[in-house]
């Protein structure tokens, strides 16, 4: 019996494309909802505007029977390279992002730190306390900020009350509200990878350096930061990544000089009707964050090998 | 049982004037409710390969990492030098440690690992290198001073551990399990190197391990520990011919035990009486025992000769030859006494080809020397 099932089972195998079939989703999700709308806007930052509806113009066009024109508008490109207003949001997007990162990795490691190192009991209800605030909307909470920074908000009063200053200080519509906003939003996506690195931390490491005469601050910099260092490369990228392109955080919290790409696109695209040149910034905004994103593959890689 | 330190060091170690290196007074470690130490006083002298020994969860790793400062004691003092280390932290006592999991840093070399201990010392540079060579060469791995610990197989894995817990010269170096993770040859192998290093640098090791063999093979004296508690701590060979307890003499090696009761002790020699042998039993001991007294009668099984047909003589019992174990080097036969009781005796497999002149449901009679056995009173 056990022998018809095992030889039935062989016959079967190659009819079933499971294997393949598991493989090849993610790679067809991939293609359906992220290269062919890239494709898309890659082929509208090449062509031109115009007043219509779709407003830009196909560059392949039937001009005649049997005549078809292709024409290729680079202007985008250049303009994206000459203007300093795209320029300076380039410079500010990445500035943000590296600042905020920055942020996140000195207030989120020694939270995912004291996390680690709390007692097993106390460990879900601190993560828990991360996460809470991903049952609101993100929305949500970044209206909630306007209401603690505004001039008569709840900060400068608390702030009045105590007496430490005796005018509101500007805080919303400045690059600092966008700071406060970001580093709140993204540090969560700092500390759990980094939690997830640092629980995992072999604590006999530790001993081992107490044992060969390290003290625990000389342990904490010569085993802990080296062991966890994949952990605050993860947390960063995942806080350095969608900073660069945020949009809702600097529209609603930053001010006039707040220069970052995803607030040029949105008015390219929206309040300019400038599709093509929007387009172009998505499509260098994409290529600046894939770098980044390779370097990262290529590290985790190397690390997955030396884990073997 | 074989071993590699030579017979005239065993009973120096008992005789010893000299502060001894390790001095544990009354330490007790509990664990919530549970006594994983439960008051053991012991003194480790200079230059001892000393193994604690012990069935899993016996509270001996408990032990060694109290002397490595890893864990605190609850009560009691631990000495080390005559200096009170008892609640001193690891990273300030003359002692290093190798671990059971070696706990090689993963990113960093083979060198720097070694390095590690020395540079927290703030040693010369110049210094530094010069060790790390010395003690790549002490264990035969100079090529590969530059792989990263995940290059490495176990067995070298096991010798970049060792360097490094020696690369600071250590007053102590405690071994947790120290040959646990290697293979069967290999370990063989590795047992006689740490006992020529040990005995090349002269430092005190003390292991712990849960193989007897192991500890048999490398040790100058063997503390067991059960339950929290030290049942014998001797030297290999005593431990093997004159165990304390039943405990002891169970752990160790194979044994047959009958129990009984004190009929007389005359002249350093013991008559006991055992319903489970069916006989009266000689033992030579020189502890005075009174008679009626309970005890038990220990006898190894190779100390057994045999004889093809019943006799009747002092120690000796008959039987009938139940089952037999081919081990290649010896053969190991169980007897069934006419009391029901099952006796245990082994027999070199001199002749490779030869007619076994023993075989099953044999009528046996089974002898020994009253110097031979041992009287187990607790």
């Amino acid at each position: 019996m056990m022998n018809i099932i095992g030889r039935l089972q062989q016959r079967l195998q190659p009819l079933v494309p499971g294997k393949g079939l598991i493989t090849a989703l993610p790679w067809f999700w991939l293609a359906l909802f992220f290269v062919l709308p890239f494709l898309f806007v890659l082929k509208i930052s090449l062509s031109e505007p115009q007043l219509m509806q779709p407003p830009y113009q196909d560059w392949i066009r039937e001009v005649e029977d049997g005549l078809v024109t292709i024409t290729l508008n680079f202007g985008n490109y250049m303009m994206l390279w000459e203007d300093d207003l795209y320029r300076g949001a380039l410079w500010g997007s990445f500035k943000v992002a590296s600042i905020s990162t920055l942020i996140c990795i000195l207030i989120g490691y020694p939270m995912a730190y004291a996390i680690s190192l709390a007692p097993q009991y106390m460990r879900m209800p601190l993560l828990m306390l991360i996460i809470l605030p991903f049952w609101t909307s993100f929305l949500l909470r970044v209206y909630a900020w306007i209401g603690i920074l505004k001039d008569n908000g709840l900060l400068n009063q608390v702030l009045m009350n105590l007496g430490i200053i005796n005018e509101p200080l500007q805080i919303l519509h400045t690059n600092i509200a966008v700071y406060i906003g970001v580093v709140y939003t993204y540090l969560p996506f700092f500390v759990l990878p980094l939690y997830a690195t640092l629980i995992r931390l072999d604590n006999t490491l530790l001993e081992a350096a107490a044992d060969l005469g390290a003290r625990p601050l000389k342990q904490f910099i010569s085993i802990t930061l080296p062991q966890s260092f994949a952990g605050i490369v993860a947390g960063s990228m995942l806080v350095f990544l969608p900073v660069m392109g945020e949009f809702v955080i600097p529209d609603l919290l930053g001010g006039p000089d707040t220069l970052m790409l995803g607030k040029l696109m949105w008015t390219e695209f929206f309040s300019n009707k400038d599709w093509p040149l929007a387009s172009s910034l998505a499509s260098v905004l994409l290529v600046v964050l894939v770098i980044p994103f390779v370097i990262m593959r290529h590290y985790e890689q190397k690390l997955a090998d030396r884990e073997q | 049982m074989n071993q590699i330190h030579s017979a005239t060091q065993e009973q120096s170690w008992a005789t010893s004037e000299e502060e001894p290196i390790v001095r544990i007074e009354n330490v007790t470690k509990t664990f919530g409710s549970t006594y994983a130490v439960d008051d053991i006083s012991l003194n480790i002298h200079r230059g001892e390969f000393f193994s604690l020994l012990g069935a899993s969860g016996c509270g001996k790793t408990t032990l060694l990492r109290m002397l490595g400062g890893f864990e605190t004691p609850t009560s009691g003092r631990i000495y080390i030098d005559g200096q009170d280390v008892t609640h001193v932290p690891p990273y300030l006592r003359p002692i290093n440690m190798m671990f059971q999991s070696y706990a090689l840093f993963p990113h960093m070399t083979v060198a720097q690992n070694i390095a590690y201990g020395l540079k927290q010392e703030r040693m010369p540079d110049v210094v530094i290198r010069e060790r790390v060579a010395e003690m790549l060469a002490l264990v035969q791995i100079e090529k590969l001073a530059t792989r990263k610990p995940h290059q490495l197989s176990g067995g070298q894995r096991q010798r970049v551990a060792l360097a490094r817990a020696l690369a600071k010269h250590p007053k102590i170096l405690l071994l947790d399990e120290p040959l646990g993770a290697l293979d069967k040859k290999l370990r063989e192998r590795t047992q006689f190197e740490l006992v020529n290093i040990q005995e090349r640098l002269g430092i005190t090791f003390i292991t712990v391990t849960h193989d007897q063999e192991e500890a048999m093979t490398m040790s100058s004296r063997i503390a067991l520990i059960n339950e929290g508690r030290i049942e014998q701590v001797d030297s290999p060979r005593r431990i093997y011919e004159f165990p304390a307890t039943r405990y002891a003499a169970n752990f160790i090696g194979t044994v047959n035990l009958f129990n009984g009761y004190v009929v007389s002790h005359e002249n350093d020699m013991v008559l006991i009486h055992s319903d489970e042998a069916g006989a009266d039993i000689l033992v030579h001991h020189s502890q005075l025992l009174t008679p009626d007294m309970e005890v038990t009668v220990a006898i190894r099984p190779e100390k057994i000769t045999v004889r093809d047909h019943f006799i009747d003589e002092p120690n000796s019992l008959n039987g009938i030859i139940k089952e037999i174990a081919y081990l290649g080097d010896v053969s190991i036969y169980h007897v069934e006494l006419v009391t029901g009781k099952r006796v245990l005796f082994t027999q070199p497999n001199v002749l490779a080809l030869a007619e076994q002149p023993l075989t099953w449901e044999q009528e046996v009679s089974l002898t020994w020397s009253a110097y031979s056995c041992g009287v187990l009173t607790q």
